[in-house]
This record gives C-alpha cells, structure tokens and sequence, in this order.
C-alpha cells in the first residue's frame, strides 16, 4: 500500500476510540463498572494481532512458492503481531485482576493465548537459526504456517468447547450484554481497523529497514 | 379519546424504562464526569497516541530517504 492517507486513518481511528471510548454511554454493570471501557483498548490488540498473523501466513504460503522478499514479510508481520500480543495479555492481565480477582486464571484462552505465544517464539528462533536463505525460508514458511493453525486451534477454537470466563465461550451472562451492544459496537470496530492499520504501518516500517540493511551486506 | 388512548399506550410503553431507573445504580465514575476530568484523561491519551504516531512518520520519511539513495 502505498501513500499516507492509510497511515492516517488508523491513528484517526484509535485517536477516535479513545476520544468516543472514554465519553460514550456504556451499559452500567456490575464488577465491570467503568472497565468495561477496556474492551475498546484490550480487545482489539487481539483482533489485530490475529490479523498480523494472517497477513503473515499469506506471505509464508507464498514464500513457498519462491516469491523472493516474501519470508522476510512474513516474519516481520508476525513480529508485530507479537507485540500486539504482549500488550493484549498484560492489559488482560490488569483487567483481569481487578473483575476476575486474579492476574492469571486457568481461563483456556488464557493458557492457549500462552502456549501460541511460546509456537511463535519458536518460529523467530527457528528462523533466525538457519543461514541459508532459501532454506531458511521454506523452513520458516512451513513452520509458520503450522502456527497459524495452531493459533486457530488454541484461541478459536478450544476456548469455545470449555467453559471460559471471557465473554462468547462458556456461560457468563453479565458479559454477554455488552456483546451486541449498539453503542460500544462502531467505537470497538473503528478500534480494530485503526489498530491493524497502525500494525501493518509498524510492520510495513521494519520490512523497507530489514531489507536495506540486508542490502547493504550482500 | 384517540389522545387518551394514545397518552396511556405511551405511559405503558415508558413504564419497563421507569422501573429499570429505579434499580439500584451501579456505581460509575459519574461525579468524575461531572468535574470534567475526564477530559485531562483524554488529553493525555491523545497526546501520547499522536507522539507516537509523528515518531512513526519521522521514522517513516527517514527511511524513504535512505531507501531513494540507493
């Protein structure tokens, strides 16, 4: 993508989540009270990192086809997603020790939101520790794509078969208000675009300097 | 009669609103909104979103320097 205008938009849209986010009408729950305002900074770190790493899994599947410059996209789009991972779990963290009780709970998403976390930390070691490019990025193209289906598996999918304290898997009414809310609802999905267009802005900044530093070294 | 009518269809249809008004309040930061300190909260919030973002186009234009050297 070239240009400014989308860079622009995605701090245009978290500036407005947060503008509209703190001054909006919120349903008034218990133990939520005021938190449930979190949901419009804490969620969408989860929505964009998953974005990340489909872009990701997009240029991994296309490093296999020998696409040159394709792994290295790959990997530095999943490293944002990292990031926003990070901030997506401390910020759950906080949030949720002060409604659930406890920084860490044996929620399922919780620990499969870890062991996703450890898969593609082994795919930046595992990158990282092959010299041969080509061979390094089939490799990594393989390894990331079995990441990717390994998130799906553990975020997406088995939280839902249990019970879970996050809202839309296991039974938990007082969450389950603020899921269709109409007011939280436009503020929540301008928070999501912003933040995957900031994401793909960072991610698009490391590409262009890893590969002038790659050029300049061969 | 029609306005009568129309009067108590309105006063049946307000009612659940009413009764929902007199549940026990949850506690919100409401007297935190009144003294309109919520808006030093935003401030500072866009602050540090809109520093960030012109460290990411500083960052930007000095890459797309180096990048047209070459």
């Amino acid at each position: 993508m070239k240009g400014i205008w989308w860079k622009a938009l995605g701090i245009i849209l978290v500036l407005y989540s947060i503008i509209a986010g703190l001054l909006g009408e919120v349903p008034r729950l218990v133990i939520l009270n005021e938190t449930i305002r979190v949901l419009y900074y804490h969620v969408p770190m989860w929505f964009s990192m998953v974005a990340m790493m489909t872009i990701s899994l997009v240029f991994s599947i296309r490093a296999l086809g020998e696409k040159r410059g394709a792994d290295l996209r790959a990997s530095e789009f999943a490293q944002t997603g990292f990031l926003l991972a990070t901030l997506g779990l401390l910020t759950g963290m906080v949030w949720a020790r002060f409604t659930w009780g406890n920084f860490w709970t044996n929620d399922p998403k919780l620990n499969g939101t870890a062991v996703t976390m450890l898969i593609y930390l082994a795919y930046f070691v595992l990158r990282n520790s092959v010299e041969d490019p080509a061979k390094k990025a089939r490799l990594a193209a393989v390894y990331n794509i079995f990441a990717f289906v390994m998130m799906i598996v553990f975020i997406g999918i088995l939280p839902r078969m249990t019970d879970s304290l996050h809202p839309g898997n296991g039974g938990n009414p007082g969450f389950n208000q603020y899921d269709l809310n109409s007011d939280m609802r436009p503020i929540f999905y301008a928070a999501v675009l912003g933040w995957i267009l900031i994401g793909t802005w960072i991610s698009s900044l490391r590409i262009r300097y890893k590969s002038l530093s790659n050029e300049e070294h061969s | 009669m029609k306005n009568i009518l129309k009067l108590l269809l309105v006063a049946l249809l307000a009612a659940p609103v009413k009764l929902a008004a007199q549940m026990p309040a949850v506690e919100m930061a409401d007297t935190f909104r009144q003294d309109g300190k919520i808006y030093v909260v935003i401030s500072i919030m866009a602050i540090i979103l809109l520093g960030i973002a012109a460290y990411l186009f500083a960052l930007d234009r000095k890459i797309g320097k180096l990048e047209k050297k070459d």
